[in-house]
Parts: C-alpha cells; sequence; structure tokens
C-alpha cells in the first residue's frame, strides 16, 4: 500500500516536472511582455524532436545534439518574436495570445511536414537500473528531470533577482513605458524573453524525451498542461509555475491510481477549477494581480 | 477563337472516354476508395500501391474473362464527406462493378448503405466488426477482427495456464473497441478480470495504472492500443520490476514498436498477421509462398517493407478477381453470389472461407503468437 503511494507520488512528479518546465516558458514571456504564449508547448517539443533529429542526421552525440536543438529552438523563439509579435506590437494584448495560436499551428504543420507523424525515441542520459526508493522504481532519467528543472529554477530566480537584465525584463512587465524612459530597451527584452523561454522548453522538450518519447504533436496538450501549472501556481511567479506543475502531475498520478484512470486528466483539471473559485489569484500569485 | 474551342472539344471527348469505354465494356472496372493522404495516410499509401500492382499482375496475366481489368482508385484524404462523395462518383460516374476500402472503419460505416443500396458488392480494408455484423448482402471486409486476436490471445493465456488476467486499454475507438471483446471474451473463456485500467492516447505515463494493476497481481496483462502508448506500457513494466508476461495488441505488429519500447520490447508476445514473420512459417503454411511472393515483389517495386496493410489491398483485388473467374461474369450481382462462396482461398490477411453468415471469411487461425526476442519478431511454438 504504501510502495503504491510512494510509486504515484514518483509518477506525479516526473510527469509534473513536464508541465512545470512548460509553465516556467509561459512565465517568463508574461512576464515581460504580459501576453501569454500558446506556442510554448511547440518550443517543448522543438526541443525533443531536434534532438532526436540532429542525433540521427548529423550522426553525433547525445550532448551535442540537445546542445544544438536547444540553441536552435532558442532561435525560433526570436525569430518568431521579430517576425510575428514586433510588427503588431502595439495591438492589444488579445490579438498578440491569437498571433501565438497561429504560430503554434504553423510550427506543428512544419514538424509534421518535415519529421512526419511518428513518434521517435531519444536513449536516457546515463545507462543505469530503476533504483528502489520506499519500495517505489525510479527512474534516473526522472532524477535528470527534476535536478535539471531545480537547477532552471535557481538560475532564473537569480536571473530575475539579482541581474540587472532581469530586473529590466521583470521592469518591462510593470510599466512598459515607465521603463523605457529609464532607458531599457523594451524590444530588446521582448525577444530575449521569447528566446529565453523557447531555451527553456527547448531544455525540458529534451531532458523528458527519454522518458515521454516525443512526436510532432505533443506540444499541445503539454501547451495546455503547462498553462494550468501556471494558472494553478499563480500566473506570473516561477516558482509558483514549477510547483503548480508539479501539483498537476501529482494530482494526475493519484486520481488515476486510487479513483480511475479513465478520469485522469479531468481530475487535475477539476482540482484548478475548485482551486480558483476559492483563490482567483492561484497558491502563489499576488491577490489583485492585474490581469490580461 | 478557334483555339479554345478546340481546347473544349478535346477536353470534352477526354470526359467522355470512360463513359464510351463502359458502354462497349471491354474492360472489367472496379473502384476503390482509399486514405492515400490524410491522417491514415499510412493505411491507404501502401493499400493504395497494392492494388495498382495486383492490378497490373492479373492484366499481365491475361485480364479477366478476356477483358482487361481497370481500377479507378480515389483518395478520401481520410475524410468521411470526401468518401461518401468518392463512392457516388464510382458508382454513377465510373459505373464500376465493385468497390474496395475505404481505409479507415469510420469510413466505410459511412459509405456502406449507399453502396449497398446501389447494389454494388463493397470489399472493406477496415476492421470493426459492425461492418459485417449484422451481415449486410452486399458488403464484405478481408482484414482480421479483434475478436479473432483476442482469442488468440487466450488460446495461448490458456495453455500456459494463466487464471486471472488484467485489462489496460487506450481511450480512443481502437481501445475501447478491443475493450468491450476482451471484457466479454476473458470471463466467457473461463478467466478472471481482476483489473480494468485505461489510459489516454497522449500519455507519456502509465506507472499509475501498472501500480494498481501489481496490486491486484494477475497472472498477465492484455494491453490494447497503438504506438506510442504501448511502447510506455512496456518501458513501464520494466521500470517498475513487473515480471507479469504482457500480451499486446496486433495494432503494434510493427518494427516502430520495438524501436520506441528498446530493450523493454524484450518478450513482449502478441497476436500477429503472418505477413510479418513469413520467412520463418513452417513449409507446410499454405500461405507462406503467397506472403514471400507478396514482400517480394512490393518491396522491389516500391523500395518500402511491406505492411499488414497493403496486404488488404492484395486480398481485395485478388479475391475479387476470383469471384469474377468463378461466376463467369462481371456483373456486380453474379460478384457480389460469387464472393460469398468463396472457400479456402489463400491471401495474405489469412485462407478466406466466405458465407453467407460471415462476410469476413476469417478465423483466429489468421493471426500467429508471436514474441520480440533480439529485437526482432518471433514465432512463438508454446
Amino acid at each position: 500500500m504504501f510502495a503504491a503511494a510512494a510509486q504515484y507520488l514518483v509518477s506525479g512528479l516526473t510527469v509534473g516536472a513536464t508541465y512545470g518546465l512548460t509553465g516556467l516558458g509561459f512565465t517568463m514571456i508574461f512576464n515581460t511582455t504580459g501576453i501569454i504564449n500558446f506556442a510554448q508547448g511547440e518550443f517543448v517539443m522543438l526541443g525533443g524532436m531536434m534532438s532526436v533529429f540532429f542525433r540521427t542526421w548529423l550522426g553525433i552525440d547525445l550532448f551535442s545534439a540537445i546542445l544544438l536543438a536547444v540553441a536552435v529552438t532558442a532561435l525560433v523563439g526570436a525569430a518568431m518574436e521579430r517576425l510575428t509579435i514586433r510588427p503588431i506590437q502595439g495591438s492589444s494584448p488579445i490579438n498578440l495570445v491569437i498571433a501565438t495560436i497561429g504560430v503554434s499551428i504553423l510550427i506543428r504543420g512544419a514538424a509534421m511536414l518535415l519529421w512526419g507523424k511518428d513518434t521517435f525515441s531519444l536513449p536516457p542520459f546515463g545507462k543505469a537500473a530503476p533504483i528502489a526508493i520506499f519500495g517505489a522504481a525510479v527512474q534516473p532519467q526522472s532524477l535528470w528531470a527534476l535536478a535539471i528543472t531545480l537547477a532552471l529554477l535557481t538560475a532564473l530566480k537569480l536571473f530575475f533577482t539579482a541581474s540587472i537584465h532581469g530586473k529590466a525584463m521583470l521592469a518591462c512587465a510593470c510599466n512598459r513605458k515607465a521603463a523605457s524612459l529609464m532607458g531599457i530597451s523594451v524590444a530588446r527584452m521582448s525577444l530575449f524573453s521569447f528566446a529565453l523561454s523557447a531555451f527553456t522548453g527547448a531544455v525540458g522538450g529534451a531532458i523528458l524525451a527519454p522518458i515521454t518519447m516525443t512526436s510532432y504533436d505533443v506540444g499541445m496538450m503539454l501547451g495546455l498542461k503547462g498553462f494550468a501549472a501556471c494558472i494553478l501556481g499563480g500566473l506570473g511567479n516561477p516558482f509558483g509555475a514549477a510547483v503548480g506543475g508539479l501539483l498537476i502531475g501529482i494530482m494526475e498520478s493519484f486520481g488515476a491510481g486510487y479513483v480511475s484512470s479513465a478520469y485522469k486528466d479531468a481530475f487535475a483539471f477539476v482540482v484548478l477549477l475548485l482551486l480558483l473559485f476559492v483563490r482567483p489569484s492561484g497558491l502563489f500569485g499576488k491577490a489583485g494581480v492585474e490581469r490580461v | 477563337m478557334n483555339r479554345v474551342l478546340t481546347t473544349l472539344l478535346v477536353a470534352l471527348a477526354a470526359l467522355c472516354l470512360p463513359g464510351l469505354a463502359a458502354a462497349q465494356s471491354d474492360t472489367v472496372k472496379v473502384g476503390a476508395v482509399l486514405s492515400v493522404t490524410g491522417p491514415a495516410s499510412f493505411l491507404g499509401e501502401p493499400e493504395k500501391n497494392t492494388v495498382q500492382m495486383m492490378v497490373d499482375q492479373v492484366n499481365a496475366a491475361g485480364g479477366l474473362l478476356g477483358k482487361k481489368l481497370e481500377v479507378v482508385i480515389l483518395d478520401d484524404e481520410t475524410d468521411v464527406n470526401k468518401a461518401v462523395l468518392g463512392a457516388q462518383r464510382l458508382i454513377r460516374m465510373d459505373k464500376v462493378v465493385a468497390v474496395m476500402g475505404p481505409t479507415t472503419s469510420g469510413n466505410t460505416l459511412a459509405i456502406m448503405q449507399n453502396v449497398a443500396a446501389a447494389e454494388v458488392p463493397l470489399v472493406s480494408f477496415s476492421a470493426a466488426e459492425k461492418i459485417v455484423n449484422p451481415v449486410n448482402p452486399w458488403i464484405f471486409k478481408n482484414p482480421q477482427s479483434d475478436r479473432h486476436a483476442v482469442a488468440r490471445i487466450l488460446e495461448h493465456a490458456k495453455g500456459r495456464g494463466y487464471k486471472k488476467i488484467a485489462i489496460l486499454t487506450v481511450s480512443d475507438g481502437y481501445g475501447q473497441a478491443g475493450r468491450e471483446v476482451l471484457k466479454e471474451l476473458v470471463p466467457a473463456g473461463g478467466f478472471e478480470l481482476i483489473a480494468d485500467e485505461v489510459y489516454g492516447p497522449k500519455d507519456t505515463d502509465m506507472t499509475a495504472q501498472l501500480t494498481k494493476i501489481k496490486a491486484a497481481a494477475p497472472d498477465a496483462i492484455v494491453c490494447w492500443g497503438t504506438n506510442p502508448g504501448p511502447a510506455v506500457v512496456a518501458k513501464n513494466r520494466v521500470q517498475l520490476g513487473m515480471a507479469t508476461p504482457l500480451y499486446m495488441s496486433h495494432g503494434v505488429a510493427s518494427k516502430k514498436f520495438i524501436e520506441l519500447a528498446g530493450e523493454a520490447a524484450e518478450g513482449v508476445m502478441l497476436p500477429a498477421g503472418k505477413l510479418i514473420v513469413a520467412s520463418q512459417l513452417p513449409d507446410s503454411d499454405p500461405q507462406k509462398k503467397v506472403l514471400l511472393d507478396y514482400t517480394k515483389q512490393y518491396t522491389e517495386k516500391f523500395n518500402q517493407p511491406v505492411s499488414t496493410f497493403g496486404g488488404h489491398g492484395w486480398d481485395g483485388v485478388m479475391l475479387l478477381a476470383k469471384a469474377v473467374q468463378m461466376g463467369n461474369s462481371a456483373e456486380p450481382k453474379d460478384i457480389r453470389d460469387n464472393l460469398e462462396k468463396i472457400k479456402d482461398f489463400v491471401g495474405i490477411g489469412g485462407v478466406f472461407s466466405f458465407s453467407p453468415t460471415d462476410h469476413n471469411g476469417l478465423d483466429a487461425t489468421a493471426f500467429v503468437m508471436i514474441e520480440v526476442a533480439g529485437a526482432d519478431w518471433k514465432i512463438m511454438t508454446k
């Protein structure tokens, strides 16, 4: 009984790390530009798919393939900002959000034409047997995923609170006009936030591909769950997004284990809805935050 | 002006030509509605290639009743509406004597009433049991049914002395059709169904379901789904250190499954059509020669590996040709009557024996039990 609970927890944390990493990307763009980027899930897909393809096409080792994939995805993020968000900069947030949905459909379609509709797998980072913790089997790759998520989170926290660039990005979100009057280039910060969130998403996609496998259409569901993670944790709080992701993962896993696996997805969303009735700003969100 | 008129006349003539050909009736014209593009293109494309290849072969061997066999293949783009329009065009404009396809069950169910009403026989390439149960006099299908696959698995499980069975199915059309059959046949076969778990088609982690199954301690697990879910199940099972035997459905009988599941695929058992293990069949197997010939011709011509789906195209063309030859007539009514009389016809999907009450013509022997050993398929003897 206890072993089963431990196993549900471990499964939940592994899946939750995916949602958390996707959620982080949402947060970064929201914090700088004030919009929700619905192409975030596609960045995660690109990270995984490109790792697979650089590895098989160029015949390079796993580590280089992932580095390359992450770099290219960050460029895609930057290009997206330049080509689609920048030209309609002055529009209302809702128009910008709709533009991101368009980009997500475009990226998904391009990936399908380029790589086909099959599912692909990446080998795990280390060749180790599952580790038993409290009777639960833990894949070493899950530990990698959790560790890298944690490291990214710490780095981002430091970046936003301790570096001048991070503070500048936050300032843009608070008040664009004031920020630009202070000599901050709002346009550059916006570009930077897209590249950074594409980078985070791609890292997530690459470290999770060995566990969850990847295909051209994994981005859609991940984007949805990642967005839910953000909302649960409180929009705009990177720490909240990560914790929200882990919580949704755990709820799904326990729901599937103890209630019914048929309602797994519904379970997490029902809890999310209930929570939002009680605390509309999410678990860690500041009450009364300005929303779009 | 003159040139425009000429062009129009030529176009008109071109439009009339098929009609003229039909009027002269120097060909036997059949039609096919296949999902050559769209989501089901991985099924429809090998079907199209095979249908065309087999029609060419029939003609090279002298055609049918001294006439050439002609096939009109329409692409439904995996879209129900296009399938319906395609079937209407084949019947009204092309005046075909029989229709093959469509590729997907949904499309077949959508067109079958129309085709039957026009009194043209239909040989479907899709699997759903509803197509031939209850039997419609004009509707046939050649893929094996889920029921046969489940029967084959349970027969094997019985041989191993398993009693308690757990099932894990995907929540899409394929998985739920399998689940219904499993829930019916598992208790009927004298087994105890001790766990019934479900996962989503896009799920990436099934450890929760497997942990629950593990606690119920079954003798064997039956997983029903198409890639990538079953590969995740195979991986998670190894990860959880479960030694419980794992059966899969014929839906994963392609090399992609082994590629995705990697080492975790070792020892996984499943029922599969004989095509993918043709070279391992004993020489006494009646299908061996047909399967090997088809594999050789197809791979040489299209430079692609063969698939079970292409096999449906082979069966479709050859069954129709057989029915025409048996009745010495290419009238739709005669083709239908003779299709029903075909017995012991050695095809790709199995050995077909139709009857007025069985329009699938196959039984559980169309499947062999195979297991994954050394990253390849291997026929199981026991």
